[in-house]
C-alpha cells in the first residue's frame, strides 16, 4: 500500500513540478516587462499597468484560475481548453499572469532601490544605457531581490495545490483520493513530506545564491 | 585660449531658478575652486558641465568648440553627449563606486567597455594603466579589495583614479571630502593637491576654505545661483570685496 501511495503521489508531484517550472519560465521574464511598464514615463501605460497589477494581486488566484478555465466556454461558447493538456495550459496561464504581477513589484523595488548615483557614475564614464544596465545595475538588482523572490517562489510551490480546482491531479488531490477510495487519511498527510522536501531543496538553492552574492554590499 | 568657457548658464528646477547667468572660463592646467553655502547652485553647475543636468540657457565650450548650446538642439544629441561628456571627469561626494567590482575593476571597467567598441587597447594594457593610477593614489595594495572593504578616504581615492582613467580634459570634484570623517579628509586632499601640482585642469566644489586658498589658481564664490565674486583665491578668501562673501567666510573662520 505504501508503495502504491508513494507512486501515485510522485505522479501528483510531477504535475505540480510541471506547473511550477512552466510558471517560473514565463512569469520571470513577463514580470520584468510589467515592471518596466509600471515604471514607464508614459503615464497612460504606467497607470494601465498598475491597475492590472492591482486587480491581479487584489483577487484570489483561485478565482482567476476558474475564470480563465471556465470563462471561454461560459461566455463565448468556445471552450478553448478542450484539448489533451488543456487543463494544464489554462492553469499555467493563470499562474503566469498572477505570479508575473507579484514578481513585477519585487523587480520594481529592486531596480528603484539601486542608488541613482550608480547610474550617474556610469553615465559620466561614457557608458551607454545598456552597458549601465547590464554591467552595473543588474547584479545589484539581483542581489536585492533574491530574498523576496525566494519567498514568492516558495509560496508558488504550495499554490500549485490550487490546480485541483480544475481537476488537475496534483499532490493534494492524489493524496486525498485515498480518503474516498480506501478510507485512509495518512496519504494526505504524507503529501506534506513532499512539499517539505521540495521547499527544502529550494531553500538550500536560495541560500547558495545569497552566499554567492555576499561578496559585495 | 581657455580650455573651458561657460557663458550665461541658467537652470530652473520647476519654478525655482538655481543658476542665474553663470559665466566663467578656465585655462588649461588651472585649478578652479567653487565655494558657497549649500543650495547656492555649485553642485548643479558641476552637474550641468557633466551633462547630468541640462541647462535651460547658455553655452559651454571646450577647447573653443561649442559642446552645448541650449538654443541649438543639434548640440544635444544623445549619441554625441556620450562622447562629449568624456571631456569631463566627475568625482562624486559619496564616491558612487560600483560595489560588485574590485578597486581595480572600478578603475578599468569604462575603458574596457570602450576598448570593446573600438578595439584600440588590450585588457592587459588597460589593467596596467589602472594599476599605475591606483599606485599614484597610494592604493596599489588595495587593488583587489571591494569598495565595502575600504575606508571612505580609500574609496574616494579609487573614485579619483576611476575618473582619471579616461583622461578627461577637466576633472570635476563635487565636495570630495564632505562625506568623509574628518581624519580621512587629509589623504584625499593630498591626492588632489598632487594633481594640482601636476597641472591637472580641475574644478573643485569644496567647503575646505584653506584648501581652496592654497591649492586653487582661481576661486568663484556663489550664492543663490549667481557668481558673487571671483578672482585670485588669496584675494577673495583673505580680503573679500562683497558683503555676501565676507558673511559666508566669517562662518568658516569663526568656527
Amino acid at each position: 500500500m505504501f508503495l502504491t501511495v508513494t507512486l501515485s503521489l510522485i505522479e501528483g508531484l510531477g504535475s505540480a513540478l510541471q506547473l511550477f517550472l512552466l510558471t517560473l519560465l514565463f512569469a520571470l521574464p513577463l514580470g520584468l516587462i510589467i515592471a518596466f511598464g509600471s515604471m514607464s514615463k508614459c503615464r497612460p501605460l504606467s497607470a494601465a499597468t498598475n491597475v492590472i497589477v492591482w486587480i491581479i494581486r487584489g483577487t484570489p488566484l483561485m478565482l482567476q484560475l476558474i475564470i480563465i478555465f471556465y470563462g471561454p466556454g461560459m461566455w463565448f461558447d468556445n471552450n478553448i481548453w478542450a484539448f489533451g493538456s488543456g487543463r494544464m495550459a489554462a492553469c499555467v496561464l493563470a499562474f503566469v499572469i498572477n505570479y508575473a504581477c507579484y514578481f513585477s513589484v519585487i523587480y520594481r523595488g529592486g531596480i528603484e532601490g539601486v542608488p541613482v548615483g550608480q547610474r550617474e557614475a556610469g553615465e559620466v564614464l561614457g557608458m551607454t544605457k545598456s552597458q549601465i544596465f547590464f554591467k552595473i545595475t543588474l547584479l545589484q538588482v539581483v542581489k536585492r531581490i533574491v530574498p523576496p523572490m525566494s519567498n514568492e517562489i516558495i509560496t508558488l510551490v504550495k499554490d500549485t495545490s490550487l490546480a485541483r480546482i480544475i481537476a488537475i491531479v496534483e499532490l493534494i488531490k492524489a493524496g486525498e483520493s485515498y480518503m474516498k477510495s480506501d478510507g485512509i487519511t495518512w496519504p494526505l498527510f504524507y503529501t506534506a513530506v513532499f512539499y517539505l522536501l521540495f521547499v527544502g531543496i529550494l531553500t538550500i538553492l536560495f541560500n547558495w545564491v545569497e552566499k554567492k552574492l555576499s561578496y559585495f554590499r | 585660449m581657455a580650455i573651458l568657457e561657460v557663458k550665461h548658464i541658467e537652470k530652473h528646477f520647476g519654478a525655482t531658478q538655481v543658476l542665474k547667468d553663470i559665466s566663467f572660463s578656465l585655462e588649461k592646467g588651472q585649478a578652479l575652486s567653487i565655494i558657497g553655502s549649500s543650495g547656492s547652485g555649485k553642485t548643479t553647475l558641476l552637474r550641468c558641465l557633466n551633462f547630468l543636468e541640462k541647462p535651460d540657457h547658455g553655452i559651454i565650450s571646450v577647447n573653443g568648440n561649442v559642446i552645448f548650446d541650449a538654443q541649438d538642439s543639434s548640440t544635444q544629441l544623445e549619441k554625441e553627449i556620450r562622447k562629449k561628456r568624456l571631456h569631463f571627469g566627475l568625482v562624486f561626494q559619496n564616491f558612487n563606486l560600483f560595489p560588485q567590482y574590485t578597486a581595480l575593476q572600478n578603475v578599468t571597467l569604462a575603458r574596457e567597455l570602450m576598448a570593446k567598441e573600438h578595439g584600440n587597447e588590450t585588457k592587459a594594457e588597460i589593467e596596467a594603466a589602472g594599476m599605475a593610477l591606483l599606485e599614484q593614489m597610494g592604493l596599489a595594495d588595495r587593488a583587489g579589495h571591494y569598495p565595502h572593504q575600504l575606508s571612505g578616504g580609500q574609496q574616494q581615492r579609487v573614485a579619483i583614479a576611476r575618473a582619471l582613467a579616461l583622461h578627461p580634459d577637466i576633472l570635476c570634484f563635487d565636495e570630495p571630502t564632505s562625506a568623509l570623517d574628518p581624519e580621512l579628509t587629509g589623504e584625499v586632499l593630498r591626492v588632489i593637491r598632487e594633481l594640482a601640482e601636476k597641472d591637472t585642469t580641475m574644478i573643485i566644489v569644496t567647503h575646505e576654505m584653506a584648501f581652496a586658498r592654497d591649492v586653487a589658481d582661481h576661486v568663484i564664490f556663489m550664492d543663490e545661483g549667481v557668481i558673487v565674486e571671483q578672482g585670485d583665491p588669496k584675494e577673495v578668501i583673505n580680503n573679500p570685496k562683497e558683503e555676501r562673501t565676507r558673511h559666508f567666510l566669517a562662518r568658516y573662520t569663526e568656527g
